[in-house]
C-alpha cells in the first residue's frame, strides 16, 4: 500500500489523482477555488492549495500526482501568508457588494476571506472600470466584475455541453472568461443548461431570480397562483433547508408552498406520467412505420437548444411531445379553471419550480404562448430560488407535517418521478410500451442498466421477440457524438434519451449549490430511485389521474385533442452570427 | 465588439483551413495566414474557424487571437505606422512620441485604428534600428529620431496628401 504524510501522520492512498484528494479523504484540508473534482482537465489557476513538499518546495496540490513516501505540509506560516496575499489581490479586483450578491453565504471567496482573516489593505489596485453585467439569457446573469478567473464555467461548457460558449479572451490584468467579443449570451449558442452557474465558485455566474415577481402575485388579492414542481426538485432542495441530500420532501413541499401562499398544488410527476403516456405510444407509432428513428425525448430544454441551434437538420427525429413542465403548463391554463372554483382564465398564474435554469428559456418560447399573449407557464423558479423563498418565511422543514397535492393533477406513479435522474424517462418509456407492445404485465418494473450515473448506457431489450435498443446519455458532448453516430448512419438504436447536466435533471444547473459533487449527485438519483420503489403505482398509465384525464378529455395517447394540448413543434434557430457548416 | 467592414470569401479560409489538414495544433498558423490575407482577424472569420475546427469553438479560438499582440481585431489602416518601444527607443523618448500619436489621431485608450480608417498604430518592440532611436515605420518607411513635433508632421504630410 502506498503512503505519503501528510502532516506528520502517514495517509494511505490507492488511486486518487493527486495529493488533494488525498489530503481530503484523511480529514484534511486545503482551500480550493479552481478545483472541481467533476471537471477532468487540470487547471492549478487560483494557488490556493499550495503544500509544501519536502525537497521540492510549494506545489500546487490539484495538479500534483501522489508518490509514495511523499512528506507534505499543508498549513505552514509561509502557505498561510500566501494565500492570504493570493485572497487579497483577489479581493482588490473584486466588487465587494457582498449583501446584495446572490450568491452571498454560498461563495467561497467570501468563506476563505473569512478564515484567512482578509481585511481591504489598500495595498493592491483595482480594476478601474465596471464591466456591464449580461442580463440578456432568461437563464442566467453574468458579472465579470466578481469573476476569480478560475475557469470553471469555461471548463464545464467545454467539458460537459462541448460548446465552448465561454472562453478567455485577451491577456493578463486584462483577461475576462467571456463569449466570443463580448457578446452577450443571448446572441450566442448557449443553451441555458446553468452548469457554469452551479459550478462558479463565486457570484460571477448566477441565476436570473424571479424571487421578487412571484412573491408579488402570492401576496396580489386578484391572483390565484397554481404551482407545480419537478421530479428532482423533492430530493435535493433539502440541502438548503438544514436536511441531508437526497430526504424525499415530496408531502412536506406540498405543505409548505401552501403555507408560503400557493393555492393549489400540483406535481410535474403527474404530467411526466402524461409526457410517458404521449411519448411511448409516439415511439411505437414511429417503431411501426420505422420512421425518424432513434425517437430523442425532448423532456430536457437545454437538449432540444440544442438540436434547434446546432443541428435543424435533426429536429424530426425529436418527439412532438412537450416537456413535462410545459404539458403542466397546459394542462393547469386549459383545465384548472373547469375543475377548481374561484379559478379564472383572467386570475390564474402559473408558477414552476424546475431544477433547471434552462426551463426559464423554455417557458419563453413562442410555441407555449397562449392566444391572450400569457405564456403557459408564467414564471420559473429554480430549486434554489424556492429554498430562499421558504427561508424568507421562516419555514422550519424539520417540524412541517406534510400534505397531499390538490387532486385532480397531483398524482404520480413511480416512472414519473424517476424522470428527474438520467436514464429514468427511458425506463419510464419502456415500462408503458413493454405492456402495450406484449398485452401482458410487466413485473419486474426496475431496468438496472438503465440506472447509474454513467455518461453513457446502452441498453437493448427483448419485448417478447421484438428487440428494441435504447441509448441514454447526460452531458451534450455525448450527446454530439451520437448525432454524429446517426448522421453517419452508425447508429443501431431506436431511442435516444439525452439530459443536458451531468447524471440528469438531480445535478441541475438551479439546484442547490454542490459544487458538481459527485457523491451528492448519487444521493439525490437514490431519493428518486426510493420514491418510485415506495410508490403506490410503478407505471405512468396505472396512474389512476391519467387515465382519468383521457377518459374524460383526451380519449387516447396521440388523440386529435392530445396532439393540440400535449405536443409542440421545434425550428431551425441557427444565430445569425454564426455561420452554417452543416452544407459544402 | 469588432465589427467588420469588408465582406469574407470563406472559401478562401477552407482553403487556409485545408491546407492545414483543420489540425488544432496549427490554429496560430492558421490564424496568421488569415491575417495576412484581410490584415486583421474579422470576427466572422473567427467564429467561422471556430465552428469548421472540430474540438474548437468561437469563444476559444477568439480568446488565441486576443492572446498574442500579433494579432489584430481591427482593420489596419491605410498607414500602417509602428512605433518601435524597445528598450533603446524607449529611453530615448518612445513614450512621447506613441502620446503625441494618440492625441494626434484622436485615439483613446483600447482604440488603435482611427475612424476614417487612414491610420492605424502598433506598438512593437526592437525593430534592430537602435542607432535611430526613437523609430518609427510608416507603411515599411522607417523614420529615424522621432519627436513629437516630427511625428506630427509626418502625419500632416499624409493627411494633406490625402486630401489632395
Amino acid at each position: 500500500m502506498s503512503k505519503i504524510i501528510i502532516n506528520g501522520r502517514e495517509c494511505e492512498y490507492t488511486n486518487e489523482k493527486n495529493v488533494l484528494e488525498v489530503i481530503r479523504n484523511h480529514g484534511f484540508n486545503v482551500p480550493t477555488l479552481c478545483y472541481r473534482k467533476d471537471l477532468i482537465k487540470d487547471f492549478g489557476a487560483c494557488r490556493m492549495c499550495l503544500v509544501e513538499v519536502e525537497g521540492k518546495g510549494l506545489q500546487a496540490s490539484c495538479n500534483l500526482p501522489p508518490r509514495d513516501g511523499m512528506v507534505i505540509k499543508t498549513h505552514t506560516e509561509k502557505i498561510r501568508k500566501i494565500r492570504k496575499t493570493i485572497l487579497e489581490l483577489l479581493i482588490a479586483n473584486h466588487d465587494r457588494e457582498c449583501t446584495a450578491c446572490e450568491k452571498s453565504g454560498n461563495c467561497e471567496l467570501q468563506k476563505y476571506a473569512l478564515e484567512y482573516d482578509v481585511q481591504p489593505t489598500g495595498k493592491y489596485l483595482t480594476r478601474e472600470v465596471h464591466l456591464p453585467i449580461d442580463k440578456s439569457s432568461p437563464a442566467i446573469v453574468r458579472d465579470a466584475n466578481k469573476c476569480v478567473l478560475c475557469g470553471a464555467c469555461v471548463r464545464a461548457c467545454e467539458e460537459y455541453q462541448g460548446l465552448e460558449v465561454l472562453g478567455f479572451a485577451n491577456r493578463g490584468s486584462q483577461t475576462l472568461a467571456q463569449p466570443i467579443a463580448g457578446k452577450q449570451l443571448a446572441q450566442t449558442e448557449c443553451v441555458n443548461c446553468g452548469q457554469c452557474a452551479a459550478i462558479c465558485p463565486v457570484g460571477a455566474i448566477t441565476i436570473k431570480s424571479q424571487v421578487e415577481q412571484v412573491w408579488r402575485e402570492l401576496h396580489n388579492p386578484n391572483t390565484k397562483v397554481v404551482v407545480q414542481f419537478a421530479p428532482s426538485v423533492r430530493v435535493a432542495i433539502g440541502e438548503m433547508l438544514g436536511l441531508e441530500p437526497g430526504t424525499n420532501l415530496t408531502d412536506k413541499l406540498y405543505s409548505a408552498l401552501r403555507f408560503i401562499g400557493f393555492d393549489l398544488v400540483f406535481d410535474t410527476n403527474f404530467s411526466a406520467d402524461l409526457t410517458i403516456m404521449e411519448e411511448a405510444h409516439e415511439f411505437l407509432s414511429r417503431l411501426e412505420k420505422g420512421e425518424n428513428l432513434p425517437l430523442f425525448t425532448s423532456c430536457c430544454p437545454a437538449w432540444v437548444r440544442f438540436l434547434e441551434l446546432k443541428h435543424p437538420d435533426m429536429l424530426n427525429h425529436l418527439s412532438s411531445c412537450k416537456s413535462p413542465q410545459a404539458m403542466m403548463g397546459s394542462i393547469i391554463k386549459e383545465f384548472v379553471p373547469k375543475y377548481y372554483e374561484g379559478f379564472t382564465h383572467e386570475n390564474l398564474v402559473s408558477v414552476s419550480i424546475m431544477p433547471c435554469t434552462a426551463k426559464k428559456g423554455e417557458a419563453l418560447r413562442e410555441e407555449f404562448k397562449r392566444a391572450d399573449g400569457t405564456y403557459d407557464i408564467d414564471y420559473v423558479l429554480t430549486t434554489q430560488e424556492l429554498a430562499k423563498m421558504f427561508n424568507t418565511a421562516g419555514l422550519n422543514f424539520k417540524k412541517i407535517v406534510g400534505e397531499k397535492a390538490d387532486s385532480p393533477f397531483g398524482k404520480y406513479s413511480g416512472a414519473g418521478t424517476i424522470f428527474g435522474v438520467s436514464g429514468g424517462v427511458a425506463e419510464a418509456a419502456v415500462r408503458t410500451a413493454y405492456e402495450v407492445v406484449t398485452g401482458e404485465t410487466l413485473k419486474d418494473v426496475v431496468i438496472t442498466p438503465m440506472r447509474g450515473l454513467d455518461r453513457v448506457k446502452t441498453v437493448e431489450l427483448d419485448l417478447k421477440g421484438k428487440k428494441l435498443k435504447v441509448k441514454i446519455v447526460n452531458t451534450l458532448k455525448e450527446a454530439e457524438k451520437c448525432i454524429k453516430e446517426i448522421k453517419e448512419g452508425k447508429a443501431d438504436y431506436q431511442m435516444l434519451e439525452v439530459m443536458a447536466c451531468p447524471g440528469g435533471c438531480i445535478n441541475g444547473g438551479g439546484q442547490p449549490i454542490s459544487c458538481n459533487e459527485p457523491i451528492i449527485r448519487e444521493q439525490r438519483a437514490q431519493g428518486l430511485y426510493d420514491d418510485d420503489e415506495k410508490g403506490q403505482w410503478r407505471k405512468s398509465h396505472e396512474n389512476p389521474e391519467i387515465k382519468e384525464l383521457y377518459a374524460k378529455h383526451l380519449d387516447r395517447p396521440n388523440s386529435h385533442k392530445a396532439h393540440e394540448l400535449l405536443h409542440t413543434t421545434y425550428s431551425n434557430k441557427r444565430k445569425d452570427c454564426y455561420i452554417s457548416v452543416g452544407e459544402e | 465588439m469588432i465589427k467588420s467592414t469588408i465582406d469574407i470569401d470563406f472559401s478562401k479560409i477552407d482553403d487556409i483551413l485545408k491546407s492545414y489538414n483543420y489540425e488544432k495544433s496549427s490554429l496560430i498558423a492558421i490564424l496568421q495566414k488569415v491575417q495576412e490575407l484581410y490584415k486583421y482577424l474579422p470576427e466572422e472569420a473567427i467564429t467561422y474557424i471556430g465552428e469548421r475546427m472540430e474540438g474548437l469553438s468561437p469563444a476559444t479560438v477568439y480568446g488565441v487571437a486576443t492572446f498574442y499582440a500579433q494579432f489584430s481585431l481591427e482593420p489596419k489602416g491605410k498607414y500602417e505606422i509602428k512605433v518601435c518601444d524597445g528598450t533603446a527607443c524607449h529611453v530615448r523618448g518612445s513614450s512621447g512620441v506613441l502620446a503625441a500619436i494618440k492625441e494626434k489621431l484622436n485615439l483613446e485608450k483600447g482604440k488603435f485604428t482611427t475612424a476614417d480608417g487612414l491610420f492605424s498604430l502598433e506598438i512593437v518592440s526592437c525593430l534592430g534600428a537602435c542607432g535611430l532611436a526613437p523609430a518609427i515605420v510608416v507603411n515599411g518607411t522607417v523614420h529615424p529620431q522621432m519627436t513629437p513635433d516630427a511625428v506630427s508632421t509626418i502625419i500632416d504630410t499624409l493627411v494633406s496628401k490625402e486630401r489632395g
